[in-house]
């Protein structure tokens, strides 16, 4: 099999190419979102942590 | 209080010594469960274990994705329009998989009252949501050139909406709420109610005339589709489980830290580090 045989997906390639695409990017956006919520969290809990110190 | 002098004549510069020491320790040695399931210990596994999972993962994907896409040979009838099955397939199982784990967290927590149960539900329900736009995105895709359109209100295909929506309410109702603890009781029960939609849509093309095809892998049957055709699918679903743990012990890290954000040993870690 070579190369332009299979981008072309016997004529199926927008289907195909878009399906694994689609799941690529929401794949990459969930873990980024998980990931960037995380650093926010983390940031809110140590300023919190800093405040706290500060007044005791 | 007087037998706790010894302790007391430490510095207290909003620091207490940590706790899991001494008496409380040799009470909670034998329930390991609850320890586990203290917000510290969870914090802290979840963290440890994400890595274990995610690049396994991301392995598991690339592998099964090549054996999807070049490996296994084109279908008879569907051509190579049939790969889409590699992300369609293990999407669609996870959009029930997720469920079934938010519904049994949830359940979890109200009958035990383990906040915990209640953080791991409240993570799953946007990763779940997700999954079940992928399968009914990819199944539109799918459905197209095999079927001839985009959508049919056909029970496979109306059940799992159904399933979007019931992420998206218990997301919802969750939201409506200020008080945390009133969401996870609130939204614990409309997850568990909603669990009736898993069996549906899993039978919906066994019990109705759908257009949807049957199912590629049974339990009982051998499986209608051959080894090569097989193995990389099998690969793709566990990658993708072992992908929703690595997103889900984050998601859980986020919700255990909004939780307890007004708890000492939280404030502690930070004050030290």
């Amino acid at each position: 099999m070579n190369l332009s045989d299979f981008f072309q997906m016997s004529g199926y390639a927008p289907y195909v190419w878009s399906c694994y695409g689609l799941t690529l990017v929401v794949l990459v956006g969930m873990d980024w979102t998980a990931r960037r919520r995380l650093r926010e969290e983390l940031l809110r809990a140590k300023r919190r942590a800093a405040v706290g110190q500060g007044e005791s | 209080m007087s037998s706790e002098s010894p302790r007391s004549s430490e510095p207290r510069a909003g620091f207490e010594p940590p706790t899991g020491s001494g008496e409380a320790r040799a009470n909670t040695r034998w329930l390991w469960f609850f320890k586990l399931a203290s917000p510290p210990h969870a914090y802290r596994l979840a963290g440890l274990l994400r890595p274990w999972f995610l690049w396994p993962a991301v392995a598991l994907m690339l592998i099964a994705a090549y054996g999807g896409l070049v490996i296994a040979p084109s279908d008879y009838q569907q051509k190579d329009a049939f790969r889409i099955i590699y992300v369609h397939a293990p999407v669609a199982s996870m959009s029930l998989m997720v469920y079934v784990v938010m519904a049994v967290a949830a359940g979890i927590g109200i009958i035990w009252r383990i906040k915990l149960a209640h953080a791991v539900a409240a993570a799953s329900a946007p990763i779940g949501a997700w999954f079940t736009v992928l399968t009914l995105a990819s199944g539109s895709i799918y459905g197209k050139p095999m079927w001839g359109t985009w959508w049919e209100w056909d029970p496979r295909l109306t059940s799992e909406l159904i399933q979007l929506f019931l992420y998206l309410g218990y997301m919802a109702l969750r939201a409506s709420f200020d008080d945390i603890q009133r969401a996870d009781r609130a939204s614990a029960l409309l997850a568990v109610v909603g669990v009736v939609n898993v069996p549906i849509v899993k039978y919906s093309v066994v019990w109705w005339n759908s257009l949807h095809q049957g199912p590629s892998i049974s339990k009982l049957a051998a499986p209608s589709i051959d080894s090569s055709m097989l193995w990389p699918l099998l690969i793709m679903m566990l990658a993708f489980m072992l992908y929703f743990v690595a997103v889900l012990c984050n998601r859980v890290r986020s919700e255990i830290l909004r939780r307890e954000r007004n708890t000492s040993w939280l404030n502690e870690s930070f004050v030290k580090s």
